[in-house]
């Protein structure tokens, strides 16, 4: 559980970096520009005071709904989050609670708005190492690009392989190689 | 008189060393089922490996957009197949925490048993595995041996061997037959002392010392910084394990359980030297396979005292043991993330819901994942016969991998 006065230090440090928050969530989670994200995953690795060593997951939900009766009941306009979960090895140590963050990057599905064109946040692999593979796994599945990520590439699904599935409008390719898809 | 040569030009062309490309897997034996790595070598020195992934894909978090979280509890089974206890429980847990659902004792005691039973299981199997990518065979036997017991105790309480969607959200889908946790402790009695024949067939045999110690060592900043978890990480010396580090909700089943995380502090394991496990052989430095493969074999130790100590408590436990949530049920608007210490590292499970009893969103965050991305940094300058036995330290399954 994070502490509520990381939002403040985090808030006084970089201003308009930090777009938002929950902290009334089961999980509070603190929302970050696109723009600030490196110097802010850099402030929480290595300020002595949090020391958010391990990056967990990166992970991106979609936000879109098919169907245009229940997308005007949803509450939300179409969007990607990407999220962040961070923990630290060392920081138990010091006040004896489990410590966890998340961080929340919001992104349009397409950049833009053109469609097919894949929208782009910046990499934190070259803070902690976990986001290489993580990233490459969330570009494949998710369609999100992790700018100057040193080898963005698909890991999961094969290297020809069309479109992103974890996408809500992502639909089932009909044939693949001579293999029936649906 | 010396033999001369007239082109020495054609001497060179024959010593020289050439790159080489090595593909291995996805069938090759080693590589912990369908792992395929592409080696980059210099003679017999790596240069560069490259692990691909994906032949075990079925898109597990897709799925999990289309159906309850009741219903997704078998396909956490499928990920890691060695351990789908565990999975079970990580995936239950993160819908109770969604849900805000308080357990019974009881309920927390049966979860306790049946998780270090499948740790035991699972370790079984690094263990024996690991003795065959090092090119033994009888350890995995007797490994098996021992495995086989533990599988028939849970075909009795829940109907399968591999698969088990026992432990589900609100609980389990049924409590242990009668007579089982007598069955479970003779099994504890008679499992015990059967660790001896492991440590004398791999952890003190000169040739496992001789391929593990001093090899694919990894220092604890590194592993932390690639994520990697478990054994691979309290094997490099990080004193962090969730069962007493994690989220309330987890370390509240292990509250007033005796364990002491099992991970080298000041050149010593816990309960050091008042053990009967063998002594860290000199070779060995901290962080190497030989210590991954010791860690594991001492949560085993550690596993089957939680265990006795969870059959006591449970017993006495009041409560009932935990009636599932209804298969339908609808979940609160909100968004959790959980993770809890499998066998294999830590496995976290993300949930993302709208209100529907769908969830929108369903993460798996594999812990082997992570464990396996640190192999083409380690491999490095490694020799060609090595990387399986590193790969091999690291306990990798596919099935978790790919998802």
């Amino acid at each position: 559980m994070s502490e509520p006065n990381l939002y403040e230090t985090l808030q006084a440090k970089f201003g308009d970096q930090i777009a938002g928050a929950n902290l009334e969530a089961i999980d509070p989670w603190i929302e970050v520009t696109s723009a600030g994200l490196v110097e802010v995953c850099h402030f929480l690795k290595h300020d002595p005071n949090w020391q958010f060593n391990m990056l967990n997951c990166i992970t991106v939900v979609d936000y879109f709904e098919p169907d245009p009766k229940k997308a005007a009941k949803a509450g939300w306009d179409p969007h990607l989050e990407v999220v962040y979960h961070l923990s630290s090895t060392e920081q138990k140590k010091v006040n004896g609670t489990y410590s966890m963050i998340v961080l929340k990057v919001m992104l349009p599905r397409w950049q833009d708005d053109q469609e097919g064109q894949l929208p782009e946040v910046p990499s934190v692999a070259s803070i902690w190492r976990t986001a290489d593979w993580h990233e490459r796994e969330t570009f494949d599945l998710s369609g999100v690009v992790f700018t100057g990520h040193p080898d963005l590439r698909r890991i999961l699904c094969p290297e020809d392989w069309e479109g992103h599935p974890l996408r809500k409008d992502y639909e089932m390719p009909l044939e693949y190689h001579g293999i029936r898809g649906r | 008189m010396a033999a001369s040569v007239a082109d020495q030009r054609v001497i060179e062309f024959d010593v020289r060393t050439d790159e080489m490309l090595v593909n291995m897997g996805p069938q090759h034996p080693s590589t912990h089922g369908v792992l395929r790595l592409v080696l980059r070598t210099d003679g017999e020195v790596v240069s560069e490996v490259e692990p691909h992934l994906g032949y075990l894909h079925r898109c597990a978090e897709k799925i999990g957009e289309n159906l309850t979280p009741r219903q997704w509890v078998p396909y956490t089974d499928r990920m890691d197949y060695l351990a789908g206890m565990n999975m079970n429980l990580g995936w239950a847990l993160c819908v109770e925490k969604l849900l805000n659902h308080k357990l019974s004792d009881k309920a927390k005691h049966l979860r306790v048993i049946i998780a270090e039973m499948g740790r035991i299981a699972s370790h079984l199997v690094g263990m024996g595995a690991y003795g065959l990518d090092l090119g033994t065979f009888s350890p995995f036997l007797y490994a098996f041996r021992e495995r086989e017991k533990i599988l028939d105790l849970f075909e009795e309480a829940c109907g399968a061997r591999l698969t088990y969607s026992y432990l589900t959200p609100g609980g389990a889908t049924a409590d242990l037959p009668e007579g089982w946790l007598a069955k479970c402790s003779a099994f504890l009695d008679q499992f015990e002392p059967v660790i001896q024949e492991y440590h004398a067939l791999l952890t003190t045999n000169s040739i496992f010392i001789k391929r593990t110690a001093n090899i694919g060592i990894m220092n604890a900043e590194m592993v932390t910084d690639y994520g990697c978890t478990g054994p691979v990480l309290r094997g490099s010396g990080v004193d962090h394990d969730l069962r007493r580090d994690g989220e309330p909700i987890y370390t509240e089943m292990y509250d007033n359980y005796a364990f002491d995380v099992v991970a080298q502090k000041d050149g010593h394991y816990p309960r050091d030297p008042d053990h009967n496990y063998p002594p860290v052989p000199k070779e060995a430095v901290l962080g190497d396979c030989w210590h991954r493969f010791y860690v594991r074999m001492l949560e085993v130790v550690q596993a089957i005292d939680l265990v006795r100590q969870a059959i006591e408590r449970y017993q006495g436990a009041d409560g009932d043991w935990g009636i599932p949530i209804k298969l339908t049920q609808k979940l609160p608007k909100g968004e959790v993330y959980l993770e809890t210490e499998a066998p294999r590292g830590q496995m976290g499970f993300y949930l993302v819901s709208d209100g529907n009893s769908i969830p929108r969103r369903v993460r798996a965050r594999s812990s082997c994942f992570c464990n396996l991305s640190v192999t083409s940094e380690v491999c490095r300058g490694a020799v060609l016969a090595d990387v399986p036995a590193i790969v091999g330290s690291l306990d990798v399954v596919m099935g978790e991998i790919d998802r």
